[in-house]
């Protein structure tokens, strides 16, 4: 089966910012992907390439098996929108919004509009000019939840959301993938995309440097160990995939390539563990790796 | 830390941010009345001529209900009333600098920005009073000195420019009460002209009945009653002194009883669902356009209706003034005369309705920028239907604007002259004949939203130009090949016995070209370009 979104080598620049430099992602039928980077690293350049609303200057993309730019229309009618910072017309309700944003994409569910409503606790009769930030980002998210689409393109969705509609949020994203939804979310809230995400892609200046799921992202990673032993300790700091080893009395502390987590689990045995921590890499510690280390020179 | 704490920052901020548009609006309006008052000099010289003037224009009522009594013959008695709309526009300048500083502010969330300094209470509402009642003071000093440098009694120039000062300041005052009482800028604008329009309404009634006690009861009233030049009665200028101070003592007690950012009447609630009234792209843009287009309309009717009363009187106006009567011989008599007045009107209100046609089409870029275009763009909207739906109210706005002005122009006219069904036909056309030029401007604004989105507003420079190409062409005795730059050289005099409707298929078909250019280069490019 195709995937729904196939992106490859995705060049676009702006004067002289390349903002998105080779870019390559694919979000397969049924996930809710997440799409991770800082502020600046070419998610919303991305995703307006894939909406058909920027052309690109190189590269290829393929959404819901249709060009973004040439069959812009018919396949805005199979997918939702919402932007990370949803501005609406001060004189229209937010209750007439969502209508009109649903009817423009070919209907939407009055049933699950009212639920949406209620869950997120919005009043649709105030104006578009008297919702605070979070408010107008619910409505952006009830037009596009409550439409009967195959595929819904998240940026950043929840930020000025509050933890609780965060997680009425989270609540309905797996409701839409429970209905077969394909789910592109993009977002640098990373326990968001740790309770939501199938498969993860991280982006930095404009090029994608991880993909995969985030079992597969752990696995590349280094694993923590902190282990108290008996015996002096001996014979670990040889051991290849070893890192960052400290010694404090009986106390060891090491990180361990995935690799090699097998051998030094095996020595620590010898020496007789009497208590062991070990911490998988958690999705901040990956993020944070590829973004401490200095960025390659992008043009700017 | 007292209530005014961080008023001179604040009033150093609206002069900052003021600082083109104030000075501009201030010495436009001062100068204006030196500059009739020259005209008067020169074109009525002698007390007999300006006498029949008085009697065959200045008394006539549609002059009197647009612009006020006249209290004498004198060159400065004719001048104060000539000058009596432009108080009507120091009054709107006055009324919306205070919204824009105040109410605007809030609205736009910076004012909350300002909040966490030091700011006092009354800091935010002083300011922009006080910059305002400085603007106003400093026209009426301006007014008053340009006034005196022709000629008029000094006495008699301070008096009318105080008073147009204090009617600015009137209606400052009206603009920061306005501010306190709505949620939002728009709604506080509509108070003030709700406001401004009353006085004028009262003043209208008071001036043209038999009784003026209605004009009392105005504030756009008591300026011609100071009876500057014609007895100088400084008494009445209390009234407006009066006015200021109470509308403050009614402004100042809300805005501190109020949180930031609320108003005293609450906000409306819309529909919780809309009933199918918004049927898709075609359906928003009427929204969003509706409440314009109306306005504009009302506007250009009201003042159709008055110009076009005026127009036979004007025709009459040169009797006993042989230099007038041998120019307009040449133009054909006193019908030739009201001709000629009713096309340049005319030609005005297609100047104007090329403001509205541009104002129309960059309301497109507004959407992209505010990031309204894009969740619209990204449905099942295409681009050409966003961007006509967008495009046909600034081509058929126009017309509709055109259409009302004309048909208003010729029914009073008809009126005046005893033969409306065939006036009211003539204006109809004369007025529509100006479309063709007005949608050349409008296309050209939707080209440069397809081209050069960043510079789209250039549109309203290239309208300035045709404007000062138009008015000073003549007076400069600029080339004509200059002057054939703009669309409105182009326009027939369609008034005259003769004229060729060609340019105006040419000019039509130029704005259909660049109409079309702009669909596509918009149809190619990135959205949202910001």
């Amino acid at each position: 089966m195709e995937n729904t979104i196939e992106v490859s080598g995705l060049v676009k620049t702006f004067g002289r910012t390349r903002a998105l430099d080779g870019l390559d992602l694919s979000v397969r039928a049924g996930e809710v992907h997440g799409f991770l980077g800082p502020n600046g690293s070419g998610k919303s350049t991305t995703i307006r390439v894939l909406l058909g609303l920027l052309r690109a200057d190189a590269g290829a993309a393929r959404l819901l098996g249709g060009d973004p730019w040439r069959d812009a229309v018919a396949l805005h009618r199979r997918l939702a929108y919402v932007p990370g910072d949803v501005t609406l017309w001060p004189n229209l309700s937010g209750g007439e919004v969502i209508d009109l944003l649903g009817r423009m994409r070919g209907g939407l569910d009055p049933r699950r509009r009212a639920e949406l409503l209620e869950s997120f606790e919005l009043d649709p009769r105030k104006k578009g000019r008297t919702y605070s930030k979070g408010n107008r980002q619910k409505v952006g998210l009830v037009a596009a939840l409550a439409s009967d689409v195959e595929l819904l393109i998240l940026d950043e969705p929840t930020s000025g959301l509050d933890p609780l509609m965060e997680e009425v949020f989270q609540h309905w994203v797996r409701r839409a993938r429970h209905d077969g939804r394909t789910v592109l979310l993009s977002s640098h809230i990373l326990a968001e995309v740790e309770a939501l995400c199938d498969r993860v892609t991280i982006i930095r200046a404009g090029r994608a440097v991880e993909s995969g799921t985030l079992g597969d992202l752990r696995h590349l990673h280094r694993t923590a160990i902190d282990a108290e032993v008996t015996a002096p300790l001996d014979g670990l700091a040889d051991l290849p995939g070893v890192h960052d080893l400290r010694v404090d009395g009986h106390r060891v502390r090491f990180d361990v390539d995935a690799a090699a987590l097998d051998a030094a689990l095996r020595r620590l045995t010898e020496l007789g563990v009497r208590s062991l921590v070990s911490t998988p890499p958690t999705l901040e510690e990956l993020f944070l790796r590829h973004y401490e280390t200095a960025p390659e020179k992008v043009a700017s | 830390m007292s209530a005014l704490t961080g008023t001179r920052h604040l009033a150093r901020l609206i002069l900052r941010r003021d600082r083109v548009l104030l000075p501009l609006w201030v010495l436009v309006l001062a100068v204006l009345p030196m500059s009739y008052a020259t005209s008067f000099f020169e074109l009525f010289p002698t007390a007999a001529e300006r006498a029949a003037y008085t009697e065959g224009t200045a008394r006539n009522p549609s002059i009197v209900a647009l612009l006020g009594p006249v209290y004498g013959d004198s060159v400065g008695a004719l001048t104060a009333q000539r000058s009596g709309f432009l108080l009507v526009i120091v009054a709107l300048a006055s009324l919306l600098t205070v919204i824009r500083h105040t109410r605007t502010e809030e609205e736009a969330g910076r004012r909350e920005l300002l909040g966490g300094s030091v700011l006092g209470r009354y800091a935010g509402l002083t300011a922009a009073l006080l910059v305002t009642y400085a603007a106003d003071l400093l026209l009426g000093l301006l007014t008053a000195a340009g006034l005196a440098s022709t000629g008029l009694p000094a006495a008699g120039s301070y008096a009318y420019g105080l008073a147009a000062a204090l009617t600015g300041m009137v209606f400052a005052t009206l603009g920061g009460l306005a501010a306190q009482l709505t949620e939002t800028a728009g709604g506080a604008r509509g108070i003030g002209l709700a406001g401004l329009g009353a006085a004028f309404g009262l003043r209208l009634v008071g001036d043209t009945a038999g009784d003026d006690w209605p004009s009392w009861l105005s504030p756009l009233g008591w300026a011609a009653r100071v009876r500057a030049y014609e007895g100088d009665r400084w008494l009445v200028l209390l009234l407006p002194l009066v006015a200021t101070v109470l509308l403050s003592a009614l402004a100042y007690p809300v805005s501190v009883r109020r949180d930031l950012g609320a108003g005293l009447l609450p906000p409306r609630l819309g529909p919780a669902t809309d009933d199918g009234a918004l049927s898709g792209p075609v359906g928003l843009a009427w929204r969003l356009h509706r409440g314009q287009l109306l306005w504009w309309s009302v506007g250009f009717g009201l003042l159709g209706l008055i110009l076009g009363g005026a127009a036979e009187a004007a025709g009459r106006s040169v009797e006993g003034n042989p230099r007038l009567e041998e120019i307009m011989a040449r133009i054909g008599g006193a019908s030739g005369l009201a001709d000629a007045y009713l096309g340049a009107t005319l030609s005005l209100a297609g100047l104007a309705a090329a403001g509205y046609g541009i104002q129309a089409a960059l309301r497109m870029r507004a959407e992209e920028s505010a990031g309204r275009a894009e969740p619209v763009l990204a449905t099942g909207t295409r681009r050409s239907t966003w961007l006509l739906s967008h495009v046909a109210f600034a081509l058929l706005g126009p017309v509709v604007v055109l259409a009302v002005t004309g048909l208003a122009t010729g029914l009073t006219y008809g009126f005046s002259v005893g033969d409306v069904p065939r006036q009211v036909g003539r204006m109809l056309g004369a007025g529509l004949a100006q479309a063709p030029a007005a949608w050349v401007l409008a296309g050209l604004a939707v080209l440069l939203h397809g081209l050069l989105p960043r510079f789209a507003s250039a549109a309203w420079a290239v309208l300035a130009l045709c404007v000062l190409l138009g008015q000073l062409g003549a007076v400069l005795n600029l080339n004509q090949w200059l002057l054939d730059l703009s669309p409105f050289t182009h326009t027939p005099q369609v008034l005259r016995a003769t004229w060729t409707p060609t340019p105006l298929f040419l000019l039509t078909a130029l704005a259909v070209a660049l109409t079309l250019a702009g669909l596509q280069t918009f149809r190619r490019r990135d959205v949202p370009i910001t």
